[in-house]
């Protein structure tokens, strides 16, 4: 870790017992917390202190989930992680539609939350000061010259598969929907078009000798988008 | 042994459970008009209400008296309804009006009064029977000449026939009669004064009725009526009370009704008899072949005369004989225990008389046949009136039939002569008697008796212009020849006659094997019928054909209001409301009303109620279109055994859906029980992991080495784990269960979801060596999260009841329309007998203790997951016969190539 100050983390959760042991959990992973129990006094929060993340329980008591995306949105591009259960998954795709940006399903390791956290702050720093090179473990990326080894050994993508790989890359460890992969490489007629990007990841996995039974690059999050892992 | 104590006798007691409810019947009874029933009514209806009873006069005739007018006032009077009736408004009883008032008493004059047609009954005394039914007590007068079993003999007494009569079963249900009595001479001088109200129209005839000698006759009927009545209390009360006494015995008393003018005065005289005797009475008629041939006035006499019957009290049977009437009575008699037969003298009058040489009469052989029995022969004056209309028909009728008779002996016996004539020359003149004979008999088959006759007749006289000397003459001289020609005509009229006996049984035979097989078709279609619709369907229809008429079943909808099933041949758009008035009364009161009864007889549609042995279900509803028809035995025959079939079919389908409903209700309760035992057990397993390692933890005071800590948090997070699956498991059940899965499909690399499925399991699976054989290729069309779950069910199964060390192993297989995926294990194996099974809700396999715990949930979910797919799972031994394969058969995904990439 090497973030002198600690990342300032909104949690959003009305679960007594979660936000307690969020509070344990967080700080020994280098963040500071500040907690709200509802929507409302959440997104209070998020104007008045202005956090580096928010973590944002879907099921609150007093609004909508998305609702609470959307009226972030409207004046912060704070990176927002929502927590979700596994059948709520047309829920989780709003929020995402919305405006959040990655999500982690209840129950959750705190070590895969942590992750999820750093790769959306690291994305959002990164974003400042745009890398000509990306590096994901053995895998390496040079978006100038549009190259891409694995552990030294260059593969050859078409021009769609180095765009989807170069998104995912830059995003390393945060997901990227379907939606926002078939936008930015196919463009907006496409949204629909998912088997472009079914076959397109499975040529990738293919030329980075990906297996999909047990991924080392491209992770699926099934019906939502994929990600690349960090 | 003491003796029994004299118990109340049931019936009795249970008669007067039945009057409790009811409101009390108190009848004024004179002999004659102007005795002062009226203003005796009048009179105790002011001293009820004096009594502080709340009286109503629902209708009095006052005639114009003015003492009468004068009790009237002060009394609470209740108007009458106005109906038009041939363009006149008839003030009538207003039945509803009295209902609704529901006074305590009510006057009500007039027992045996004909309400005007288009009320509600046709009678008031039915209407006085409603207002008692509903709790009222009434007031009312009647004569003894409307008496209806003393009809006969005040006709015989006066000259005179009242046509409005009250049946005397219905007489009997009063709780007092009181007889306003008045000296003959008494009532002269009253009537002298005009104090007695004559109706105009009696004119000349009420004259000789109110002859001193008629009063006098008229009075003593009265009297003793009254004194029988006095007679019934005691016996009554003597009964209810268990008071010891002369009972009479189960004697019974049966009349035969064969002459149909006379049978009515027959039936009066029986339930006479019967009421002297105190004994139970039945009304028979039997029906023969003959009884085809007779007119519909005779036929509808006798069916009248079996109606009148059952308004006295009586019981009316219809019986069917082939031929012997007479043994078919008396088998009938000994088994209803009859000790007293009624039967009529035949009238030797008209045909009658030609018949009694060929047949000998029912009634001597009934005389002859009944050597047990008390026989009554009655000689009864025939009192069928016959309507002019009604005779011009009947004899239109008749010479059609007679026309076309004489018209076919005409050809008959011209094609016999055309026949014989070539022949007269070459055989015995005897021998061409034959070929009439043969034409005789074919005539008897057709037209029967009479057309035989007629036949024999012709026969008779064309072979003897013909065929004997001196030809064509009828005159005859040989000796030999007349002896010929009368033996011709006996031997004529002996054929004819058996032939139209033979026509008759045929005819009779037929009729009753169409009956017999309808029936029997009915019966089957029923048997046959799983809805409640297709039975009463069957109903309609075979009420329909076999009556000749259209037909509905009406039944009761959830608020009560009766409505239209099903109807042959269709349900009516609309019904008359007097239609729907009258089913609705045949409903409630589990009786005939509509056309042909007493109950609004004006509304163009029967309703006989449709009842099993517990309650009323419906209406049947039948509409003739020959009016006549109306409700004879024959017909209730055919609708009881209709309604047997019915009840018994409805009864049958609610049994099956109760047994249905009963199967359901234990298996969804051995499902609650196995959910309740499930959830309790496989919530707790995990957890009491988790506490337990984590109190460990928490009350740690530092002598836990490291490993044991790692251990103890190791337990507790695979048990959590295996929590979070449980309940996922129970969620996934849950919406299986209420089909709310919503399939996202999309073609995925089945490699993909096995890694998923791996990676989730990756600690229960650590002891085993997991052998993977998914080509990269193979797709599935499938939602990979839930496929995914079904996944790691099969492999958490694999996982737990595997020895550890043992190989998991995954492999799939393709055909490109399929998918198998195979996980098999080298565990104990499921049982053959099991290997179905095991996919149910909750189901084990039992195999002893020590055995890891299982939800029954997994692989239950598994199937339901893959079926929801359109796949297919199941479970079959290992491949060297060792542990279990489950094999999960999903879609494949066609491969897709376009990948919108432009290199």
């Amino acid at each position: 870790m090497t973030e002198a100050v600690a990342a300032r983390v909104l949690v959003i959760e009305d679960e007594v017992a979660i936000r307690r042991f969020l509070r344990i959990a967080l700080p020994s992973g280098g963040f500071a917390v500040a907690e709200a129990d509802r929507g409302r006094t959440g997104i209070e929060l998020a104007a008045t202190t202005a956090p580096d993340l928010v973590l944002l329980d879907l099921g609150l008591p007093d609004m909508d989930g998305k609702a609470v995306v959307a009226a972030i949105r409207e004046w912060s591009q704070v990176p927002i992680l929502v927590l979700s259960v596994r059948d709520a998954e047309a829920e989780k795709i709003a929020a995402l539609d919305a405006g959040a940006d990655d999500y982690v399903t209840k129950p959750f390791a705190t070590g895969e939350l942590m992750a999820r956290l750093r790769a959306l702050l690291r994305s959002r720093r990164a974003g400042a000061g745009d890398s000509p090179v990306l590096q994901a473990g053995r895998l390496r990326i040079d978006l100038a010259r549009r190259v891409v080894t694995v552990a030294g050994a260059e593969v050859k993508l078409t021009r769609k598969e180095f765009d989807v790989l170069a998104l995912l890359a830059r995003h390393a460890g945060r997901l990227v929907t379907h939606k926002q992969l078939l936008t930015a490489v196919w463009g907006p007629a496409h949204v629909q078009d998912t088997h472009y990007l079914r076959i397109a990841i499975g040529h990738i996995r293919d030329k980075l000798g990906d297996d999909a039974g047990a991924p080392e690059f491209v992770v699926t999050e099934p019906g939502v988008g994929y990600r690349l892992a960090p | 042994m003491s003796p029994e104590p004299d118990r109340p006798d049931p019936d009795a007691l249970l008669a007067e459970a039945r009057k409790a409810g009811r409101g009390r019947l108190k009848v004024f009874l004179g002999a004659a008009p102007g005795v002062g029933k009226t203003y005796a009514m009048l009179e105790e209806a002011r001293a009820r209400r004096t009594a502080g009873v709340e009286v109503v006069v629902a209708l009095v005739e006052t005639h114009g008296r003015p003492e009468t007018a004068a009790l009237l006032e002060g009394l609470e009077q209740l108007p009458r309804r106005e109906l038009p009736y041939k363009g006149r408004l008839i003030a009538e009883l207003d039945l509803d009006a009295l209902l609704a008032r529901r006074p305590q008493l009510a006057l009500i004059d007039e027992f045996a009064h004909t309400n005007v047609p288009g009320s509600r009954h046709a009678k008031r005394w039915q209407d006085i029977m409603e207002v008692l039914d509903a709790g009222i007590d009434v007031v009312t007068t009647v004569n003894i000449q409307h008496v209806e079993s003393l009809n006969d003999v005040v006709a015989s007494i006066t000259g005179v026939r009242v046509q409005e009569t009250v049946p005397d079963d219905v007489l009997a249900r009063a709780d007092d009669i009181e007889l306003i009595d008045l000296t003959p001479e008494a009532l002269a001088e009253r009537l002298k004064e005009g104090k007695v109200y004559v109706p105009d129209q009696a004119g000349l005839a009420l004259d000789n009725f109110f002859s001193k000698g008629n009063l006098t006759a008229l009075r003593e009927l009265a009297l003793r009526t009254a004194a029988s009545r006095v007679d019934a209390d005691v016996l009554a009360w003597m009964r209810s009370h268990g008071v010891r006494g002369p009972w009479p015995t189960q004697d019974r008393l049966l009349v035969c009704l064969s002459d149909a003018p006379t049978a009515k005065t027959l039936v009066r005289a029986a339930r006479r008899m019967a009421d002297r005797a105190r004994i139970p009475w039945i009304a028979v008629t039997v029906l023969t072949p003959r009884h085809e041939s007779l007119g519909g006035e005779a036929r509808e006499n006798l069916r009248a005369a079996l109606r009148l019957a059952e308004t006295l009290g009586g019981e009316a049977v219809q019986l069917h004989a082939e031929s012997d009437v007479a043994a078919e009575l008396l088998a009938y008699a000994r088994k209803r225990n009859v000790t007293r037969l009624v039967i009529g003298r035949p009238r030797t009058a008209g045909w009658g008389v030609v018949a009694r040489w060929f047949r000998e009469p029912v009634f001597r052989r009934l005389i002859d046949g009944a050597g047990d029995f008390e026989v009554t022969v009655v000689t009864p004056k025939s009192e069928a009136r016959r309507r002019k209309p009604a005779v011009a028909a009947v004899l239109a009728r008749r010479w059609r039939a007679w026309g076309q008779a004489a018209f076919e002996t005409a050809a008959v016996i011209t094609i016999a002569t055309a026949v014989a004539w070539p022949l007269w020359r070459l055989v015995p003149l005897g021998s061409l008697a034959v070929v009439y004979l043969f034409g005789v008999l074919l005539i008897g088959m057709r037209h029967g008796l009479a057309g035989a006759l007629i036949g024999a007749v012709a026969g008779f006289l064309a072979y003897n212009f013909f065929f004997t000397r001196p030809y064509f003459t009828f005159a005859v001289e040989q000796e030999e020849a007349i002896a010929a020609l009368l033996v011709f005509l006996v031997s004529a009229v002996f054929t004819g006659t058996l032939a139209s006996r033979l026509k008759m049984q045929v005819e009779s035979m037929r009729a009753s094997q169409r009956r017999t097989e309808t029936l029997y078709d009915f019966a089957r279609k029923i048997a046959s019928a799983t809805k409640a619709d297709d039975v009463l369907w069957a109903a309609a229809a075979h009420i329909a054909t076999t009556l000749n008429c259209r037909s509905l079943i009406l039944m009761p909808d959830p608020d009560g209001r009766l409505e239209q099933v099903q109807g042959h041949p269709s349900i009516e758009e609309s019904l008359d409301p007097r239609d729907e008035m009258a089913a609705q009364w045949a409903f409630t009161r589990n009786e005939p009303a509509g056309a042909g009864t007493d109950t609004l007889p004006t509304a163009p549609w029967l309703f006989v109620p449709l009842a099993t042995a517990k309650n009323v279900i419906g209406v049947v509803g039948v509409w003739f279109r020959d009016r006549s028809q109306t409700l004879d035995p024959e017909t209730r025959r055919l609708l009881t055994a209709v309604e047997d079939q019915v009840a018994v079919a409805v009864e049958r389908l609610k049994l099956t859906a109760d047994l249905e409903a009963s199967r359901l209700e234990a298996e969804s309760e051995k499902l609650r029980a196995a959910l309740l035992n499930s959830v309790s057990h496989d919530l707790r397993t995990p957890l009491v992991s988790v506490i337990g390692a984590l109190t460990g933890l928490a009350d740690d005071d530092g002598s836990l080495d490291p490993e044991d800590r790692r251990e103890l948090l190791a337990t507790a997070l695979d048990e959590a784990r295996r929590l979070d699956r449980f309940v996922q498991n129970l969620l996934d059940m849950t919406r299986l269960g209420y089909g709310a899965l919503t399939l996202r499909r999309a073609p995925v690399a089945l490699r993909e979801i096995v890694g998923r499925a791996r990676a989730d399991l990756a600690r229960p699976l650590a002891g085993h060596p997991v052998e993977v054989d998914v080509p990269r290729d193979i797709h599935v069309d499938v939602d990979p999260v839930l496929i995914g779950q079904a996944v790691i069910n099969v492999l958490e199964n694999a996982a737990k009841y595997a020895p550890p060390g043992t190989p998991v192993r995954i492999a799939a297989t393709t055909n490109g329309a399929i998918v198998t995926l195979t996980i098999a294990d080298r565990g104990p194996g499921i049982p053959p007998e099991d290997s179905e099974r095991v996919f149910d809700l909750f189901y084990r396999v039992r195999q002893g203790d020590g055995q890891p715990a299982g939800t029954g949930l997994g692989l239950a979910i598994v199937r339901g997951l893959v079926e929801a797919h359109g796949g297919e799972v199941k479970a079959r031994p290992g491949e060297d016969g060792r542990g279990t394969a489950i094999e999960l058969i999903l879609p494949a995904a066609l491969p897709e190539t376009d990948t919108g990439d432009f290199p």
